[in-house]
């Protein structure tokens, strides 16, 4: 008799192995399974997404390109996540943790029990060599940075089988939020290519699937280069719903690759994909005006955490840049600076980029962000007298013909480069080309291919003045500190200060220091105040908009759920699910 | 015969085209770059001679778009209240072909309402004044390059087929070499060797100097041919043989002969540029904003929104469309005269 279960066992795993395709598998005693609260679903079904390119790598440590995070983050789960609805920090392959009195120590308590999605076990020893791998300098992870606290790495040290603790050099503000995408990695495929030094080249995207395992709700199954990725189910997922099934409901993810943001409106129109995310406003209302006879429905979440802004080149100049150095003397004048701030018409922004599905911006912290956005930050309207009386104290004046002339005489033009692949930024540019016509500024917009845009804004300096886009990664005020920093790597408006360049940068320096290891929230809440208005009043960013977060999906997906975080939409995949029928309209306000 | 109003019909409507193009100015109510933020893809304004009550009105007249509220782009007329179309309004200041300072347009609606005959884009500009603000580039870069190319053709086929031997032999490979090129990769290699911040003017002529020094190959061959056949005419001959030098014989005997071939290529390089002008500048290659060109003015239609919400976008593509028909009916129309149909 026990003889015969074991065949029966046997031939199981077999068919198991063989067709690949597993079923969510039972619960096991002493798996410390998550529950949700969500919807209770129905198995079964393929959600098709589309994607603008082709990930580069499923490797969680090397990957640095939005398409490849997208698809890794389906297949991978951290220990600690950032709730995308709530915006607030949930266990989640850790089940607890706790922080000493100091604010340096982090103890983390792992679930027991739970699986990778090859079957193997997951516990202390595959957390402590994702760390190790994380920081380890030759690897080259991009999220190095992070682990890095007051200049020195966190520590990772294991209890037991199923404790973690985390040393800080320093108190850390909201140090659980750095856990957030830290993808957990099994060390039973990993440590061997690691200690050979191959890391970098491991789960490429034709590795096999079977030499891949991750935490995540799905696991590869096959990548069609040009084409498609398709993920399946993981049977070990170690969430469930209040019912007791394992997520998630759907068998399979599938990433489809297409061109750009109409091509992704034709096929998401042609029901050849279930959800589309990211919309620009003239496409989301395109789409809305049918969507009740095409069976789906679009959703505006409110202004996204990117902000748009226009930004001028501060930088020390390389050689043969004499023609942009003199314009220079301009950009560093702070009223001129002022001057173009107050002659933007934002509102118009608002209205012919975004359709009014956006909100005009003052500061680099979105409405949207209620917990950190600066409540008294100014918003002053667009006010041309302003600028011309600012420009004056300057020293500029004019020319009978209306042109504007420095204290030289010389006339004030330059040029703005916008990224060919956004529209709405060069559509921006056009309208500010039109404003600050009005104050006799002559003004060129100059669309260039995204990446000769890059490299000349954070390469070769070769630049007048950009618009450009950033945040929208999390709501902290901590992944910020590279733009803000005076050393920071995105501090563009004048990259690799190695002492700040100006009394206020080093104001900012201080603040932003000082909010990092503040523990309490209402005092670094005050900090960073200071921060934006600091910087709202010497305007290195002169703030134009931020989008909505615009998105739409078929009425048939359940727990649809869309939050202005990124991933906007698939953020809870593994509770998503297929509505039998024709459906009723999918969660949250259409 | 047959042929004679259809060509006619042709010619006017290319000349009356090409005046409105070249007085844009006094013809359109309105400057191309002025933006117009509360119109954005403002439909053609309608042009009424009955009114609400059902009076007819000789005077056509106007109703003011309104935006219709919590929606997208989407107009009414204002129904309460009419504004007649006028012609020779005051409007803004202009110089008509570059000198007479004058405020007189055509025709145009007394503020604040506004009249556009073609819609308006994404900014509130005016669709129509854009459209013949544009053709002012888009057609001269069409003339001028068909001037340059037909120039080079004619020199290197004159000299090629009056000297023959290795003049000619090399002439004619580079020919080939400049026939067989992909024209259209040739210029985006051309253009992207190009400062990227230059002038308007500058860009306009770069445009041109480059698309008709492309051109000249086929017309250089076809003029090659003419002056091989008229070299070894019996006249021609004589005349050397009387001490004619090569400069005299070739006015005197063999250019005349290009004449007529040279009037074809014209009316077919002129389309043809044109067109040309319009790809570089719809691949964002062309003038740069607010300048209007053909191209610029299509470009907007690669939007997928554009495409499919605003039919009035491809007003520039009907003016090209008409531009490239009366040219090719005109070549036609030489090509018959020479042939001695007509």
């Amino acid at each position: 008799m026990h003889r015969w279960r074991s065949v029966a066992t046997l031939v199981l795993v077999c068919s198991g192995a063989c067709f690949a395709a597993l079923g969510p598998q039972p619960v096991l005693r002493g798996e410390d399974l998550q529950t949700t609260d969500n919807q209770i679903g129905r198995y079964g079904g393929t959600l098709i997404v589309a994607q603008r390119s082709e990930p580069k790598t499923l490797n969680p440590v090397i990957a640095a390109d939005a398409p490849s995070r997208e698809v890794i983050g389906r297949l991978t789960a951290d220990l600690i996540h950032i709730n995308r609805a709530s915006q607030q920090t949930e266990p989640a392959l850790a089940k607890s943790w706790g922080i000493s009195k100091d604010g340096r120590i982090f103890t983390i308590k792992l679930r027991h029990g739970l699986r990778f999605s090859d079957g193997q076990p997951f516990n202390a020893d595959d957390v402590v060599f994702s760390f190790q791998v994380y920081l380890d300098e030759k690897v080259h992870s991009s999220q190095r940075d992070l682990l890095v606290v007051g200049g020195k790495p966190i520590e990772v040290q294991k209890i037991d089988q199923y404790m973690v603790r985390f040393t800080l050099s320093q108190p850390y503000a909201a140090a659980e939020r750095i856990f957030d995408s830290l993808a957990m990695m099994p060390r039973h495929l990993l440590e061997k290519p690691y200690k050979e030094g191959q890391f970098a080249q491991v789960w490429a995207l034709t590795t096999s699937p079977a030499e891949m395992a991750g935490m995540g709700p799905f696991r590869m199954k096959e990548y069609v280069p040009g084409q498609k990725i398709v993920l399946e189910r993981n049977p070990y997922y170690w969430k469930a719903d209040q019912s007791k099934n394992r997520l998630p409901y759907l068998d399979e993810l599938a990433f489809l690759f297409v061109g750009n943001e109409d091509a992704q409106v034709i096929r998401f129109q042609a029901g050849e994909t279930d959800i589309i995310s990211r919309l620009s406003a003239d496409n989301y209302a395109l789409l809305s005006k049918d969507a009740a006879s095409r069976g789906t429905a679009f959703f505006d979440l409110g202004p996204s955490l990117e902000y748009d802004f226009l930004v001028f080149n501060l930088n020390d100049l390389k050689k043969d840049t004499d023609n942009i150095a003199a314009k220079q003397a301009w950009f560093r004048e702070v009223k001129f600076r002022q001057a173009v701030s107050s002659a933007i018409d934002r509102d118009s922004i608002v209205k012919l980029v975004y359709a009014g599905h956006g909100a005009a911006l003052w500061g680099n912290v979105s409405p949207s962000n209620k917990q950190w956005v600066d409540q008294v930050l100014p918003h002053p309207p667009r006010s041309l007298e302003r600028a011309r009386e600012l420009l004056k104290s300057a020293g500029f004046a004019w020319r009978a013909d209306g042109a504007l002339l420095d204290r030289q005489g010389k006339v004030v033009e330059f040029s703005i480069i916008t990224s060919t692949s956004n529209a709405q930024r060069t559509k921006m540019a056009t309208l500010i080309q039109d404003d600050l016509s009005k104050l006799g500024m002559n003004v060129h917009v100059v669309p260039l291919e995204f990446r000769a845009v890059l490299d000349r804004v954070f390469q070769t300096y070769d630049y007048e003045a950009s618009i450009m886009a950033l945040g929208g990664g999390d709501a902290d005020p901590n992944p910020e500190m590279n733009v803000w920093l005076s050393s920071g790597g995105t501090h563009l408006w004048h990259l690799g200060e190695s002492t700040p360049a100006t009394h206020w940068e080093a104001q900012i320096d201080q603040l932003m220091q000082k909010q990092m290891v503040q523990l309490k929230y209402k005092e670094r809440k005050h900090l960073y105040d200071q921060v934006q208005e600091t910087v709202a009043a010497n305007v290195p960013f002169i703030f134009l908009a931020t989008p909505d977060v615009l998105v739409g999906a078929t009425r048939t997906l359940g727990n649809f759920k869309p939050a202005i975080l990124d991933p906007n939409t698939l953020w809870n995949v593994e509770q998503l699910y297929f509505l039998p029928g024709n459906g009723t309209p999918a969660g949250g306000k259409p | 015969m047959r042929n004679k109003p259809r060509i006619v019909a042709a010619l006017i409507l290319l000349l009356s085209l090409h005046a409105a193009i070249l007085l844009a100015k006094f013809v359109t109510p309105y400057d191309p770059a002025v933006q117009n933020r509360d119109f954005p893809f403002a439909p053609p304004t309608r042009i009424h001679f009955v009114d609400s009550r059902g009076h007819v009105h000789l005077r056509p007249f106007v109703y003011q778009w309104k935006a219709r509220p919590d929606t997208f782009n989407e107009y009414d007329e204002a129904r309460d209240k009419s504004y007649p179309v006028r012609f020779f309004i005051q409007g803004p200041e202009h110089k008509l072909a570059g000198l007479l300072r004058s405020h007189v347009h055509l025709f145009g609606v007394e503020d604040p309402a506004q009249i556009f005959l073609a819609g308006t884009d994404a900014y509130g500009r005016d669709q129509f004044s854009r459209i013949l603000y544009g053709g002012q580039v888009s057609l001269a870069a069409g003339l001028l390059a068909t001037v340059i190319s037909l120039f080079l053709g004619l020199v290197v086929g004159c000299i090629s087929g009056f000297y023959g031997r290795w003049i000619d032999d090399s002439a004619m490979r580079l020919v080939e070499l400049f026939l067989v090129l992909p024209w259209l990769y040739f210029l985006l290699a051309v253009r992207s060797f190009l400062p990227l911040h230059i002038s308007p003017t500058q860009t306009f002529f770069l445009l041109v100097t480059v698309i008709g020094t492309i051109g000249w190959a086929r017309p250089a061959r076809l003029v090659r041919g003419i002056v091989l056949s008229a070299k070894s005419r019996n006249y021609v001959i004589a005349s050397r043989g009387f001490g004619a030098s090569d400069y005299y014989m070739l006015r005197r005997h063999v250019l005349p002969h290009t004449y007529g071939i040279l009037l074809t290529q014209a009316a077919l390089l002129v389309p043809q540029y044109v067109v040309a002008e319009v790809t570089l500048s719809f691949l964002g290659l062309g003038l740069s904003e607010p300048a209007p060109s053909w191209g610029n003015l299509l470009a907007n239609l690669q939007q997928y929104n554009v495409l499919v919400s605003y039919w009035w976008m491809f007003a520039p593509a009907l003016a090209l469309v008409i531009v490239s028909l009366g040219y090719l009916q005109m070549a036609n129309a030489v090509q018959e005269l020479q042939s001695g149909s007509i």
